[in-house]
């Protein structure tokens, strides 16, 4: 079993809370050594695992999945521990990874019980990398709520301002979506074998199968879709984004926004549209209707925000709609410009949530209104809020502008008049973000210094740098030299594009 | 052609940007200009050698069989959307990218050993370099780009270089609010763009200019019969790619970034909003104008807007106050002129005229000869505000003695710009009007109107500055010339202001590559030579000695003055559009909704949840009586119903 590299995803984060379990409270330093020694092996063992599976492309390996394994774990219910990756789980595993190293420096001095933190924020790492490994659907949501659970604990006992509501609120709302997931989970593996075949959880095999009856694809399409929708931010559940990401601390917002909105789209698109393509090719337009309103919805909300993390939530809102946005419109470019926006913005919104963590240990202020012209005395943090909003509106040179990109042109590929529509109002877009990002920019870096207090106030330190330069490095990379993500997720589309158009005739 | 030469042309500049933005903080001031200069330098070098190897060398890749060829240097894969719309950065030679070339190291270099004078003891020199680096890399990849998609990769470059450099004062809160009125009317505009190309590449399944441009019928044919709303898809494509154009180049009604871009440093004005990024838009109709030419609703779109922004701008150029904004008008103006040119050529020989596209060959001209003297006089507004420290005329006046080498250059600029022989913009002038009357008299009439009216506030301008009464404040602070770094740049400036006319421009850029002799069309140049020098005298009568004619027109039209002097209100129009309608209206109500409505449902089902168990928690209370209670009653109940439904 433990032959099996991806095993190690989820062993190691378990490793990282053994670890934390020797030492004290009060011992910051063997903390963060088990932090950093953990974090970095993981962000290693991600890139491995990317050139590897790269290699393997180039050496022509056309698998749907590659390291697959699958161990029983509950027979009478045929429960497998089953993993296995394809390009688009790589990638993700490779985000996640970027992420939690980038989190370890940017929660450096948390406060207090930095030993608890940590044990949560590993556990939430354990369920996301678990999540991206599954191939079987029961483990995979099993993960998922493992992912789900810290957060209450995180915001709540570490958050600031209103943060029991805010927990409490983002909790109850991803649980009523666990909620309708659990029903079509189950649904999908009472259909998932033709009539007297073994019932399976596994992913591949259901695909294969093929055996879901219409009517029930209908059913179970809306549940999952909302399920995992709800993660994913998807107007009209979108609410606790704002909340929650207000209240959590800076490491629980980079990893929420950077990695478990993410698990919204990857379920999505590796439940709802692979295993129920009927039902995807019939209802999409209902949820490019909700999904092109979040776009432009969450992008109005945010021009008036005065909050920087309620900015970059309603953004968030507004970006994550773009990929379900774009993983509806059930063509292979525009799947790829999803995965890229997942990846552009986990990336970009983890630097602003590390940021506006950083701005806010200094000033003690989130509120725009109240800072100005930090750009002079914080000059390094300042620039690198610029390049994060830079990339938030689409800068070609940083990744949001390659994955936007992508995203138009694959979604413009749909010649009829309700596509088109919508996806030129989803354009309208990135004049709304240049808007709301320059106007935060010119608020908070540019003008005259508001309040004489933030004077004296000192720039990044080490560790602040070292968390933002990795995030910026990784934006930058995407942006400038996007098409190995091309080659890297080129073969996992066919599957589904596959099934999609075997699902119209 | 050796790759090796135009890749450097790129890369030098991006390297000065990534080294002076990275270690620019830990050099010098000295250091940090050197390396800009130096570099700068030594790209404008390559790029001379390109667009020489170009014209003159008659390789046959370059000039075959006496036309000019589009030839690509080198074209690599950046970005696979599906397997036949592939992103591709290269590097595209010929005549007008050549040309462009030349145009854009020469401003750029000038700016640069200019502004190691204007800029010296700034803090953040080091940045402005940085910038103006990342500007130059952006606009030569934008003028090299092989296909149009790297073109608007780059075009939203420019643009962020252009609200980095607008914004370069960005404690001032004028300049941060110009710079991101910039980006956000420019975004507006590329939006159009980015659709047209959408459409464009749905269509043509290609991206290439080549590909595109070669065989335009082609193209209309895969378009096939597609509509939408009365019009062609080719159509809406191309009018939605010139609305991205009409941002850049700050046509009208998306001029008003322009004028308020002027808080930018003076070089910056010059070389970006004067000389080059500017000149975007006239660029990009050169660049598709074979598709242009396929659809003729595109080009009378253009001519339109062209001549009315043209005729605008020096309208409101008359009234302005602030030199750099005067400028700034007739720079949108003098585009304009250039946009009508292109818009009224032919691309196919006519009965009567002897070669096609005479237009497009003017545009491009005087895009060129604009660029100069345009520059001269931006650098010249520098030496003026470096002297006098204010922007305003008023602050000025009678400075030709106190600043001989301004003075001459900045009057041999106005000369260029009103259209003087022997002056370069006598010359492109003359074919664009020449262009025009060919056409249709109307534009040639019109547009003939409009360089009146430009040697007429050019010369307002002029006198205002240089004659007239001095500004007592003169005495405390005496006015002088610029540093030899500052001065340089003019003289060499207005030399090629003076001679540039003579280049035998249509032997070098022509729309199909077909080289022609270019003829002074004498009645058209004596009517617009008649007209520059009535409008040179009337700026004398009334500013060359300060008398109370401009008093008296002032009062005779006060609503039409006023109106000029507030640039018609488009402003204000923008403003109640943006703020009191998107902003206030639209964004608060939605964000009111998300709070109040969204996630008051959501918080309602809390609610709802907690009141009704509060309700039902006095069920479970411990009381046996109770239960039995319950429990009777409810045996009762379903034993009725159990009679009710089987008796």
């Amino acid at each position: 079993m433990f032959d099996n590299i991806l095993i190690w995803f989820v062993v190691i984060p378990i490793a990282m809370m053994v670890g934390l379990g020797f030492c004290r409270n009060s011992g910051m330093k063997a903390i963060r050594t088990v932090m950093v020694v953990c974090s970095t092996v993981l962000l290693a063992l991600a890139i491995w695992l990317c050139c590897d599976f790269l290699r393997l492309r180039e050496m022509g390996v056309t698998d749907e999945m590659v390291h697959m394994g699958s161990w029983m774990w509950y027979e009478p219910l045929n429960i497998h521990l089953a993993v296995g990756v394809d390009g688009i789980s790589v990638l993700m595993i490779l985000l996640s990874a970027i992420i939690v190293f980038a989190g370890t420096f940017a929660s450096w001095k948390i406060d207090p019980l930095p030993k608890n933190f940590f044990l949560w924020y590993a556990l939430l790492s354990t369920g996301v990398f678990g999540f991206f490994i599954s191939i079987d659907i029961f483990t995979m949501f099993m993960f998922y709520e493992v992912a789900l659970i810290p957060m209450y604990l995180l915001i709540g006992v570490w958050g600031t301002g209103r943060k029991e509501y805010s927990a409490m609120k983002l909790t109850l709302m991803l649980m009523g979506g666990s909620a309708f997931l659990m029903l079509g989970l189950l649904g999908i593996f009472w259909h998932s074998a033709p009539e007297g075949g073994q019932l399976t959880w596994n992913i591949l095999e259901i695909a294969h199968n093929n055996s879901i009856d219409h009517n029930w694809q209908y059913m179970l399409f809306c549940f999952t879709f909302v399920g995992f929708g709800v993660l994913g931010a998807m107007f009209p559940f979108h609410t606790w984004s704002p909340d929650g990401h207000a209240s959590a601390p800076t490491a629980v917002s980079m990893l929420h926004a950077g990695v478990l909105m993410k698990l919204g789209g990857y379920g999505c698109f590796r439940i709802a549209i692979f295993l129920l393509p009927q039902a995807a090719n019939e209802l999409a337009w209902i949820f490019i209707i909700l999904t092109g309103i979040s776009i432009v919805y969450g992008a109005f909300s945010a021009c008036v925000q005065t909050d920087l993390k309620y900015i970059n939530a309603y953004s968030s809102v507004s970006h994550c709609g773009m990929v379900l946005f774009a993983i509806l419109m059930l063509n292979a470019t525009a799947m790829t410009g999803a995965i890229m926006q997942m990846l552009s913005h986990g990336l970009m919104t983890a630097l602003f949530f590390a940021l506006i963590g950083m701005i806010y240990g200094r000033t003690h202020t989130r509120d725009i209104r109240q800072m100005g012209g930090l750009m002079k005395i914080m000059p390094y943090l300042g620039v690198c809020y610029m390049i994060a909003g830079f990339a938030s509106l689409g800068l070609p040179g940083l990744s949001g502008f390659v994955a936007e990109m992508t995203i138009f042109f694959g979604a413009f590929q749909d010649a009829d008049v309700f596509h088109r529509i919508f996806v030129i109002c989803s354009t309208t877009a990135i004049v709304i973000t240049a808007v709301y990002i320059l106007r935060v920019v010119g608020k908070l870096l540019l003008g005259p210094v508001q309040d004489d207090h933030h004077l004296s106030l000192t720039d990044a330190t080490w560790f602040e740098r070292l968390a933002t330069v990795t995030l910026i490095l990784c934006i930058a990379g995407i942006g400038c030299f996007p098409n190995w993500i091309n080659e890297a997720i080129n073969h996992s589309f066919t599957p589904i594009i596959n099934a999609l158009q075997a699902s119209v005739f | 052609m050796e790759v090796i030469i135009p890749i450097l042309i790129l890369a030098f500049p991006l390297f000065t940007f990534l080294l002076l933005g990275l270690c620019g903080m830990k050099m010098s001031h000295k250091v940090a200009g050197f390396i800009g200069i130096a570099m700068l330098g030594t790209t404008a070098v390559l790029a001379y050698i390109v667009a020489c190897t170009y014209f003159f060398s008659g390789d046959p890749a370059f000039i075959f069989e006496g036309v000019r060829q589009q030839y690509q240097v080198f074209d690599v894969t950046w970005l696979a959307f599906t397997q036949t719309l592939v992103v591709k950065i290269g590097f595209l030679l010929d005549p007008i990218s050549a040309l462009m070339l030349v145009v854009i190291t020469t401003i750029s270099f000038m700016v640069h050993l200019y502004s190691w004078g204007y800029m010296e003891g700034e803090p953040g020199f080091q940045r402005y370099y940085a910038f103006l680096s990342l500007f130059t890399f952006s606009m030569l990849g934008l003028v090299v780009a092989t296909n149009i998609f790297q073109m608007y990769i780059f075009w939203e470059l420019v643009g962020v270089s252009s609200y980095l450099l607008i914004g370069f004062f960005y404690r001032l809160p004028s300049a941060v609010s110009a710079s991101k009125k910039a980006f956000i009317v420019t975004r507006f505009a590329d939006l159009g763009f980015l659709i047209g190309i959408l459409l464009l590449s749905y269509y043509t399944d290609t991206f290439n200019f080549v590909e595109l441009t070669q065989n335009p019928e082609i193209v209309l044919g895969t378009t096939g019969g597609a509509t939408y709303m009365g019009a062609s898809v080719l159509t809406w494509a191309m009018v939605l790619i010139f609305s991205g154009g009409m941002g850049k180049s700050a046509m009208m009604p998306l001029h008003i970034w322009l004028p308020d871009a002027m808080e930018g440093p003076t070089p910056v004005s010059a070389l970006i909003h004067a000389a080059t990024m500017v000149v975007a838009g006239v660029y990009l109709v050169a660049r598709l104008f074979p598709l242009y030419c396929v659809v003729d609703f595109s080009l009378t779109f253009i001519c339109c807007v062209g001549a009315i922004t043209a005729f605008y701008a020096a309208m409101v150029a008359c009234a302005q106050t602030d030199i750099k904004r005067i400028l700034a008008f007739s720079t949108i103006s003098q585009i304009a002129f250039m946009m009508v040119s292109i818009g009224v050529a032919y691309d196919k020989p006519i009965e009567g005229v002897h070669y096609s596209g005479l237009g497009y060959m003017a545009g491009m001209f005087h895009l060129f000869t604009h660029a100069m003297f345009k520059a001269l006089l931006f650098l010249g507004a520098g030496a003026l505000i470096h002297a006098v420290h204010s922007n305003e005329y008023t602050a000025m006046g009678g400075l030709r003695k106190y600043m001989p080498i301004t003075h001459w250059t900045f009057l041999i600029g106005c000369l260029a710009i009103a259209g003087i022989w022997p002056f370069a913009g006598f010359f492109s002038k003359d074919e664009m009007l020449a262009a025009m009357f060919q056409r249709h008299w109307f534009w040639g009439a019109w547009m003939t109107m409009v360089a009146g009216l430009t040697s007429f506030y050019m010369f307002r301008l002029y006198f205002l500055v240089f004659w007239g009464e001095e500004n007592p404040h003169y005495k405390e602070h005496k006015p002088h010339d610029a540093p030899w770094q500052m001065s340089v740049p003019l003289i060499l400036l207005a030399g090629v202001s003076i001679c540039a006319g003579w280049i035998h421009f249509g032997e070098f850029v022509t729309w199909n590559g077909k080289p022609y002799e270019i003829h002074i069309e004498a009645p058209v140049a004596f009517t617009s030579l008649l007209v520059a020098v009535v409008g040179i005298a009337l700026a004398a009568i009334m500013y060359m000695k300060k008398n109370t004619i401009p008093e008296k027109f002032k009062n005779a039209w006060p609503a039409l003055w006023q109106a000029a002097n507030r640039r018609f209100y488009w402003d204000e129009i923008y403003m109640f559009i943006t703020h009191k309608i998107i902003f206030n209206i639209i964004c608060k109500s939605i964000a009111w909704f998300d709070r109040h409505v969204i996630d008051a449902t959501m918080d309602g089902f809390a609610k709802v949840t907690q009141n009704v168990s509060y309700r039902i928690r006095g069920m479970q209370s411990g009381e046996v009586q109770s239960y039995v209670g319950w429990y009777i009653t409810g045996a009762v109940v379903i034993a009725a119903i159990a009679w009710l439904c089987f008796a």
